[in-house]
């Protein structure tokens, strides 16, 4: 929760010259972009364009090939480690599938990141779980088990722990999939209250078309073939004015640029 | 990074009877912020007024603040106004109180009675569970002879050789230490009466009848049950077993019986190789410490070992096998759809085929007793 935003005017997310593989293999060279805090930004793209391959370098579960990646004006790609803890806390992650440990119960997976990174008593530790499980329309279900919950709840779940720490940016991953249209559009509506609510940017790495339509602020799209990006801009701008038949056949869901 | 360029600041000031508070500075839950008791030095007003008096950055922290000056307004039937505060803030504070009193914990407690009837039946389903499953596979093996076409021996070939060829270095390693273990162990007592030429009696039957199968079998548990488990459990998690299901296909048939087979087929192997590697260890000790030559040691064990004891231990290793193949496909089966539910499912994978294991080399000391063997 990065609060109504004051402070300096860097940009939440800057991105310089990024080029990114595994194992030799360059799935992205050289991308650069930045993203403007408080900004609903979307990276969409085919299937094995590099989508996750960009997330993942950027909150740092890979360390990319070459370039920078800076959150809040401070480097992280290249920190040291007592710098990239602190650089940590001021992002949050929703991985696909939730990802929450199983053996805690959604209270105490919301509470784990508190516990690590502040300095809060238990109570207020708890206090504050159950504010952000109440945020994310999870009241009553503190004690369930993430076995015992849906899978929009998880992914519900996973956001609440994601804004645990009330971070400046949060990634979402694919946060749509496997949701029915109706609990993706809720949480398409929470995504924009979040943003609206405490000024935090979000970066989403997503296909959905009605999200991306919905929600996104800009997008940029990437491109297996380029191995980088093709597209920058709000998504209706892109869809109505590209010239590149790749962004349009994407954005009309296959259908082809008409000469 | 939301890094407080103002440390969070709370002042009071006595305004007649009510307290006015300012908040100011940036507020970040992972930075220090001033507590309310320590604001309220011991005061107690009838009123507290909050104000913004220059917040900058907040999150959680003003929130918790702020809920601290309302719990404590209700404790002691104060008024805490906060109005004044930002439109944002004064929402998500109803939020959280409203999620504070909403709050049931979950009860997952259970009385005694419940309990032990739980277990009961949990136990009738588990004893319903392993009954249907051995069913199946003998189902399941009529069905591979009447039509061995149709059986996955590729799949099988491919296992034969992850749970036979692929643990040959561990039981050399094992049986022969063993071996050596015996010989030492053997030669303590033999050594008193001069026998030390049975060393090479002792361990040829140890290997041969007992240690052979029952080390190869503790070895595989470990190592190929724990991995069935974990396959199926895996599979399970990941919908490939239901996938099976609405094929038409039987995952039986289909994932359990090549794995039965191919330690069936692998474990008397593996206790042969077991037993020669055994009793090379028990020869290393009896030539380089009893001084006793190979020749010797290996006349002296064929007097008392012959096809008889090899029989036995062929036996026992087999079904040593198939116990540790239906262990660990039965857990692999059975197990959670979840991270957690596949290691519990190689765990419990190999802490049965052990007790199963020991259990029927039991049953077999008394069977082949009575049988003269």
């Amino acid at each position: 929760m990065a609060a109504p935003a004051t402070g300096t005017s860097t940009a939440a997310i800057e991105v310089a010259h990024l080029t990114c593989g595994y194992d030799g293999n360059v799935v992205l060279q050289d991308v650069t972009f930045s993203v403007p805090k408080g900004e609903i930004f979307f990276v969409i793209g085919g299937s094995g364009c590099g989508k996750s391959t960009l997330l993942r370098n950027l909150i740092g579960l890979h360390h990319p090939m070459a370039g920078r990646v800076s959150f809040m004006g401070h480097s992280f790609s290249d920190a040291d480690l007592t710098a990239r803890r602190e650089v940590l806390k001021t992002f949050g992650v929703l991985y696909q599938g939730g990802a929450l440990w199983s053996s805690l119960t959604l209270r105490q997976n919301v509470a784990l990141p508190l516990e690590e990174h502040t300095n809060l008593s238990p109570r207020e530790i708890a206090e504050l779980s159950c504010l952000k499980l109440a945020q994310v329309g999870l009241t009553g279900f503190e004690d369930y088990y993430p076995a015992e919950i849906s899978g929009g709840m998880k992914k519900r779940a996973g956001f609440a722990r994601a804004l645990a720490l009330d971070p400046a940016i949060v990634f979402l991953d694919e946060p749509s999939a496997g949701l029915d249209p109706v609990t993706s559009r809720k949480l398409d509506e929470l995504i924009v209250q979040v943003r609206d609510t405490f000024g935090t940017t979000l970066v989403i790495v997503s296909h959905e078309l009605a999200s991306i339509f919905g929600i996104a602020d800009r997008v940029i799209m990437l491109d297996r073939g380029e191995k980088g990006i093709i597209a920058e801009g709000s998504p209706r701008t892109l869809a109505t004015q590209s010239r590149d038949s790749r962004v349009i056949e994407f954005l009309h869901r296959g259908d082809k640029l008409v000469p | 990074m939301s890094v407080s360029a103002q440390p969070a600041r709370a002042e009071a000031t006595q305004e007649g009877e009510a307290l006015a508070v300012t908040l100011a500075g940036d507020w970040i839950i992972t930075a220090p912020r001033p507590g309310w008791n320590s604001l309220l030095a011991g005061r107690a007003p009838k009123r507290v007024v909050l104000r913004d008096a220059g917040l900058g950055q907040w999150d959680s922290s003003v929130l918790l603040f702020l809920f601290e000056v309302q719990q404590w307004a209700r404790l002691t039937g104060a008024h805490a106004d906060t109005k004044a505060l930002p439109a944002k803030i004064h929402a998500l504070l109803n939020q959280m109180s409203a999620s504070h009193e909403t709050t049931v914990p979950f009860d997952r407690s259970q009385n005694f009675i419940e309990g032990v009837g739980e277990a009961t039946l949990d136990l009738a389903r588990k004893g319903r569970k392993f009954a249907s499953f051995l069913g199946e596979c003998v189902l399941g093996a009529v069905r591979l002879v009447k039509r061995p076409q149709k059986f996955r021996w590729a799949d099988c070939l491919d296992e034969m050789q992850q749970c036979g060829a692929m643990a040959l270095p561990i039981v050399s390693l094992i049986s022969f230490l063993v071996g050596v273990t015996l010989a030492y162990t053997g030669a303590i007592v033999l050594r008193q009466y001069g026998g030390d030429i049975y060393v090479a009696d002792l361990i040829g039957l140890s290997m041969v009848r007992e240690m052979g199968a029952l080390m190869t079998g503790v070895v595989l548990a470990g190592r190929t049950g724990a991995a069935f488990a974990a396959t199926l459990g895996n599979m399970k998690a990941n919908e490939e077993i239901d996938a099976l299901e609405t094929l038409g296909l039987s995952a039986v048939d289909f994932l359990v019986l090549p794995r039965l087979f191919a330690l069936f087929v692998m474990m008397p192997l593996l206790a042969m190789y077991a037993n020669a590697l055994g009793i090379v260890g028990g020869m290393a000790v009896s030539m380089s410490v009893l001084k006793i030559p190979p020749t010797a040691y290996w006349v002296e064990m064929l007097t008392i070992v012959d096809l008889s004891d090899l029989l036995v231990g062929t036996i026992k290793a087999a079904t040593f096998g198939l116990i540790i193949g239906l262990s660990g496909c039965l857990r692999g089966i059975e197990a959670e759809r979840s991270a957690a539910g596949v290691g519990r499912a190689a765990t419990s994978a190999v802490v049965t085929a052990i007790l199963l294991i020991i259990v029927a080399d039991a049953i077999f000391a008394v069977l082949f007793d009575i049988l003269k063997l």
